[in-house]
């Protein structure tokens, strides 16, 4: 393990000036070569071994360090003639526009110069740097057309600037070396006053006389299968100009006429220009042969694959696995399966000492092919060595306190399992160990929610930390325990579902089971207290079953989902039904209760236990839906065909009426629209009748879909009238559908045809099944919604990314107050009261239950 | 008595919660004892439940936006109850809001009104007709394109005119006022604009036809619609399709201390950036409210808070928050990159790590969480 003591403490940024670029290169590259015949790197080209060795076996020239160990060197680049750097272009414009061209002294008298700098000197005390160039940029447009220098009397032409990179003065072309000259000037002070900081950049840096080469290492070339070498772009790019420039020297020195000089100079500039930017409008981008675009210094740095958001910000472990997830009802909410590939995989290190040395030893016996075994041993001094047949022997005998052995996941060890997208907290979760049969990570179906996982192929990441320091804090702070309750609504994410509810609550509701039965089904549960079966008579009802699982001193008073009470007086479930209001996900309240008397750790317990109990019951009774669940009573039957009947005429009612201008409209809506709202409205009604009527007409009957239902573990009464009787009206956009062919949604109705079925009105349910336009108008809404989605996600996560680098360094102090890095005080107390959410009740406290509590009620 | 008991309460438990004890006491009739006992629980539990220093609170809150955010339907447009006014609701206008757009895609208002107009609905009617805006193409009956003489012949309708009280001499005056290089004939109920540049193109005539069309002639600016609603039992309320708070609040009858606006700059304008904050935080309830989604209002008061804290209102751009970040790095790690850097280039900032994403960068611990407190332990001196 290697410590770091020193820590940066802060990060400095200025314009490199050309004495540095000269003073800090290892080389100076001379020739665009890069290896001789040999393919051995040529002295003062651009993969000289004085930058940097990228090679296995060389060794640097300047350091003398191999691959890996020397970090590489910069060189330069001598320019024949001096160009321009084209990130500075709008700096370099502004310092021409707003000095003389003859003195380099700014065009402005004394006094204005004066004023401005007061006011400069003003706002750099508050260190607003926005500020600054503010009001730097209102100076230089106050002084741009100043016609004559106010000190050496020198009439000023304006200077035209067309892009990306010529300036005029008058009709007189500006080139590098002039500007460079009247650059060299202008004065710090000058300098100063135009919002650039002398000692950091100074203006004649910005036309380039000699140009740094990054070192090798940091654009390697790649050696193809054929042996081939593939250079990086950049290496590429350099080479382009370091040619241009040995062939602009030769042409000057050998005194070519100037035009030539002129057009090898301008080369010079284009391909530095694209060496620093292969993006910049008006300027063609270079390419590759194959007509890629060369990928230089700013493609480098920018966007999602550049170095800022892709390398720096992207960090990336070892250690981790990625695994098709399945799940397994029977382990516990905070624990997570993982096949035993996996586990002899992944390792974790264990320090030697003398309490676990025999353990240890034994693991090492068994080596990396047997399970529990160990991969690797680090002794003291980092060196590292594979636990294999022929090394075991002499391994064991080696080993001593201090080693660190990498040894086999076993039952109960940390790991963080995270799913993306990774949204909020809740997605990166630390779990413990299981080992299991089979390949894939086994999760418990009740944790889906906050990963927002489910089984359908859907593959999550397994990390496992590897110092003391990380496991205690994924401990303390990661487990499912300790996140079942949300910081974004403080209810729980983490509940019983779907089969889990079903079996508590029809277990719950009236069922009587044997003594046997019911001892049976709770020990398959894990209850180990026999003193709870104790009471049991012949005859177990099956609200004793449940209060066998909480704990003998709690009490609770909520209401189920129809709004009857549910009373747990001394661990005894008096009255009432368990469902989704009381063990569900958002908002279980018994589950809530359970953790905040007793412990995270008690609560996530007794929740698992309820989770099982439910799976049980349904295992035991056996439970499953059919079509036949939809089937309807006659009497039902028509009472649903009247409601859709008579909306039905009330629509076509309210058709007639618009047909015969006799509607009155809405106000602010014309007649069409006004039509449309109210068969609309009328359509609606009729689904939602018929939906009350089913889940009222059939509640009574033994139907598992309808207990589903009432139990709140899957589908809503809406849902079941779209089976059973009318999946009603389609709506795109807010309105039935009105596109399609002119005139009409389809070539089936006649023109101007506003009867509900022409517009998606689809009267049948899916038992019956639809008939061919009904079906067409429902893969409309659809597809529609298919659309939204796709098209909403990346918005969401735009937003989402904005929120988070525009809040991510508030946080709370130790005074309370919530501050940003800079200290400065957004809230005096987060939320007013200081309340953490994911500690709340609903983001309060629950006061009516202290006082209930005091009461005695 | 009781009320002395409370006191004692008052600078630890924050108001809401105290007043929800006293309620709830008085409501199960406990005695002063057990009166006693309730606030001491309520205290442990509220001290329990405080957030701990150094909570990583901005990230939560963004989390707790951007999760939900994924389930948000996009749909632009929505009836707001029984109203006809289409409003835009949804991800959308949760993006206009954390943006801060200057102006919102549909403004809004609600102007309440004061006691003695709010109940009578002829009075409320009187105001709403005030406040509604009308423009010309309001008044008139018909918009005439005459291309052989290139003028534009506008006819101006009676009634119209009558219920606004407007005869059509202002009117032609209104236009004079705002049509400039335009002669302007008035004949009765018939104005006829001519422009007075010698080019006969057409297209320009066309322009000045559509121009025309929406001067603004009476009522308040901007306000496009208006419809009074009643709010409870006698209450009524304007709801206004556009928002002009500065010209409504000098209407008789119209209550300011209540009337607000969904345009969060006017409203920073008008009535200052707490009333602003306060919009921010409304709003962005609405839109979650009628999404069906549930986040805590401690996160939206949180995202107002930072946005508005400067005095003026910053949106989560690149140009808002973000832009008036200390680092460099964390400035060019979220949108453009290399403007950020040469720029810190030319005055040689210095970024001093205090945030995340730099530290972060850097592989150094983050100064949250468990980053933030530092260990001081004497060491023994190396021998040399």
């Amino acid at each position: 393990m290697e410590y770091i003591y020193k820590k940066v403490k802060s990060v400095e940024f200025n314009l490199l000036d050309p004495h540095t670029i000269k003073k800090m290169a290892a080389t100076k590259v001379v020739t665009p070569e890069l290896y001789d015949k040999e393919g051995y790197p040529v002295d003062g080209g651009l993969m000289d071994v004085h930058m940097g060795v990228i090679d296995p076996g060389l060794r640097c020239k300047s350091c003398g360090g191999k691959l890996k160990e020397c970090m590489g060197h910069f060189g330069y680049i001598d320019l024949a003639r001096p160009v321009i750097h084209i990130k500075y272009i709008d700096v370099i414009y502004n310092f021409l526009r707003s000095t003389c061209n003859r003195c380099g002294k700014i065009l402005a008298d004394e006094e204005k110069i004066k004023k401005h700098r007061a006011e400069l000197e003003k706002i750099k005390e508050e260190g607003d740097i926005i500020k600054i160039a503010k009001t730097v940029d209102g100076f230089i447009s106050s002084i741009r057309t100043t016609k004559q220098c106010p000190y050496c009397k020198e009439k000023q032409k304006t200077i035209k600037f067309d892009k990306p990179i010529t300036f005029y003065e008058g009709d007189e072309k500006l080139n590098p070396n002039n500007i460079r000259m009247r650059f060299e000037k202008i004065s710090d002070e000058d300098i100063e006053l135009l919002g650039v900081n002398p000692k950091y950049a100074k203006p004649t840096s910005m036309v380039l006389t000699n140009l740094p080469v990054p070192p090798v290492t940091v654009r390697p070339s790649i050696t193809l299968e054929t042996g081939e070498r593939s250079e990086d772009d950049l290496t590429h790019k350099l080479g382009d100009i370091v040619r241009i420039n040995q062939r602009l020297f030769e042409n000057i020195n050998a005194g070519a006429p100037e035009v030539i000089v002129e057009d090898l100079w301008d080369l010079l500039q284009y391909h530095i220009i694209t060496y620093f930017d292969n993006g910049i409008s008006q300027v063609p981008p270079a390419r590759h042969r194959s007509g890629q675009l060369l990928k230089t210094l700013t493609e480098r740095i920018k966007s999602k694959e550049g170095r800022f958001r892709y390398n720096l910000t992207g960090k990336r472990v070892n250690y981790g696995s990625r695994a098709v997830i399945s799940p397994d009802p029977k382990i516990k909410m905070n624990e997570v399966g993982i096949p035993l590939s996996v586990a002899m995989t992944l390792t974790i290190p264990e320090v030697v000492n003398k309490w676990n040395v025999d353990y240890l030893k034994e693991l090492i016996t068994n080596g990396s092919r047997k399970y529990p075994g160990a991969n690797y041993i680090i002794r003291p001094n980092g060196t590292k060595r594979q636990i294999s047949e022929e090394t075991r022997e002499q391994l064991l005998e080696e080993l001593e306190e201090g080693y660190i052995v990498e040894r086999h996941l076993i039952d109960g060890d940390i790991s963080i399992f995270n799913r993306q997208p990774s949204l909020h907290r809740m997605s990166i979760m630390c779990h413990r160990i299981k080992i299991l049969p089979g390949n894939s990570f086994r999760l418990n179906p009740a944790v889906c929610n906050p990963y927002n996982a489910d089984f359908d192929g859907d593959e999550m990441n397994l990390h496992i930390p590897q110092t003391e320091e990380a496991r205690a804090e994924a401990e303390t702070l990661m487990e499912v325990q300790h996140n079942i309750n949300s910081p974004k609504h403080g209810q729980n994410v983490i509940g019983c579902i779907e089969d889990a509810i079903s079996g508590v609550y029809l277990l719950t509701k009236d069922m009587t089971l044997t003594k046997d039965e019911a001892i049976q089904l709770l020990i398959s549960v894990g209850v180990t207290d026999f003193d709870k079966f104790t009471n049991f008579k012949n005859n177990v009802n099956g609200k004793e079953v449940f209060s066998a699982l909480i704990p003998d001193d709690f009490d609770f008073i909520d209401q189920s989902k129809d709004k009857k009470d549910v009373i747990i007086k001394k661990g005894k479930l008096v009255e009432g039904v368990i469902d989704k209001n009381t063990i569900g996900e958002d908002g279980g309240s018994l589950i809530r209760s359970l953790y905040s008397v007793y412990s995270e750790g008690v609560g996530i317990d007794i929740m698992g236990k309820i989770f099982r109990l439910g799976i049980a019951v349904l295992l035991k009774i056996g439970f499953t839906t059919s079509i036949s669940d939809t089937d309807l009573p006659e009497k039902v039957k028509e009472q649903i065909e009247e409601i859709l009947y008579e909306s039905e005429k009330k629509a076509k009612r309210y058709i007639r009426q618009y047909k015969n201008n006799e509607l009155t409209p809405i106000r602010g809506m014309t007649e069409k629209e006004t039509v449309e709202v109210k068969i609309l409205e009328a359509l609606n009604k009729a689904r939602d009748d018929v939906g009350k009527l089913i889940t009222k007409k059939a509640s009574d009957e033994n139907n598992p879909t309808i207990i589903m239902i009432n139990s709140g573990a899957k589908g809503k009464s809406l849902h079941m009238a779209q089976m059973a009787a009318c999946v009603g009206q389609q709506a795109l956009r807010g309105s039935r559908i009105e596109r399609g062919y002119r005139k009409r949604t389809l070539s089936i109705f006649e023109d101007y045809d506003l009867s509900p079925e022409s517009r998606g009105w689809i009267r049948r349910g899916y038992k019956e099944g639809l008939k061919p336009y009904e079906y067409f108008m429902h893969s409309l809404t659809g597809r529609d919604s298919l659309m939204d989605s796709a098209l909403r996600t990346p918005k969401s996560g735009y937003l989402y990314r904005r929120l988070s680098n525009a809040l991510q360094d508030l946080r709370v102090e130790y005074d309370g107050t919530v501050r940003d890095s800079n200290k400065g005080i957004i809230q005096f107390k987060y939320g007013d009261d200081g309340i953490d959410i994911s500690k709340s009740e609903s983001g309060t406290i629950n006061v009516e239950k202290i006082v209930k509590e005091v009461a005695n009620l | 008595m009781s009320a002395t008991i409370y006191k004692d309460y008052e600078n630890t438990l924050p108001k809401p919660i105290l007043d929800n004890v006293k309620t709830l006491c008085s409501k199960y009739k406990l005695s002063d004892a057990k009166i006693k006992k309730t606030l001491e629980k309520t205290k442990e539990a509220y001290l329990k439940a405080q957030v701990e220093p150094g909570e990583s609170i901005g990230i939560v809150t963004a989390e707790s936006f951007g999760e939900p955010s994924t389930q948000m339907i996009l749909r632009v447009f929505h009836f707001a109850g029984a109203s006809e006014m289409n409003i835009t609701v949804g991800l959308p206008r949760l993006i206009e809001i954390f943006d801060a757009r200057k102006e919102p895609s549909t403004p809004m208002m609600e102007v309440y009104l004061e006691k003695k107009y709010a109940t009578s609905p002829s009075k409320v009617k009187e105001i709403a007709e005030k406040i509604k805006g009308n423009t010309l193409e309001d008044v008139a009956s018909e918009f005439l394109l005459n291309i052989m003489e290139n003028k534009v012949e506008i006819k101006l309708s009676r009634n119209k005119m009558q219920e606004l009280n407007l005869n059509s001499k202002d009117i032609s005056d209104i236009i004079v006022n705002s049509l400039k290089t335009v002669s302007v004939e008035q004949d009765r109920d018939n104005i006829i604009l001519k422009p007075e540049s010698k080019t006969n193109k057409l297209s320009d005539l066309y322009k000045l036809k559509e121009k025309s069309k929406d001067i603004h002639v009476s009522g308040v600016k901007k306000i496009t619609q208006v419809f009074p609603m009643k709010i409870n039992d006698d209450e009524y309320v304007i709801y206004c399709s556009g928002s002009n708070l500065k010209e409504v609040f000098e209407i008789e009858g119209v209550d300011s201390t209540r009337t607000k606006s969904n345009n969060i700059f006017e409203t920073a304008a008008i009535l200052g950036i707490e009333a602003a904050r306060q919009t921010i935080i409304e709003e962005t309830l609405k839109v979650l409210e009628e999404q069906g989604l549930n986040i805590d209002i401690r996160h939206i008061m949180l995202l107002a808070d930072t946005m508005t804290r400067s005095g003026g209102i910053r949106g989560t751009t690149r140009t808002g928050i973000t832009k008036e970040k200390e680092s460099v790095l964390a400035r060019a790690s979220f949108e453009t990159p290399i403007r950020h850097l040469v720029n810190a280039s030319l005055i040689g900032e210095k970024d001093p790590l205090s945030s995340v994403v730099e530290n972060v960068m850097l592989n150094q611990a983050i100064p949250l969480g468990t980053g933030l407190p530092g260990l001081m332990a004497k060491m023994k001196e190396k021998k040399k």
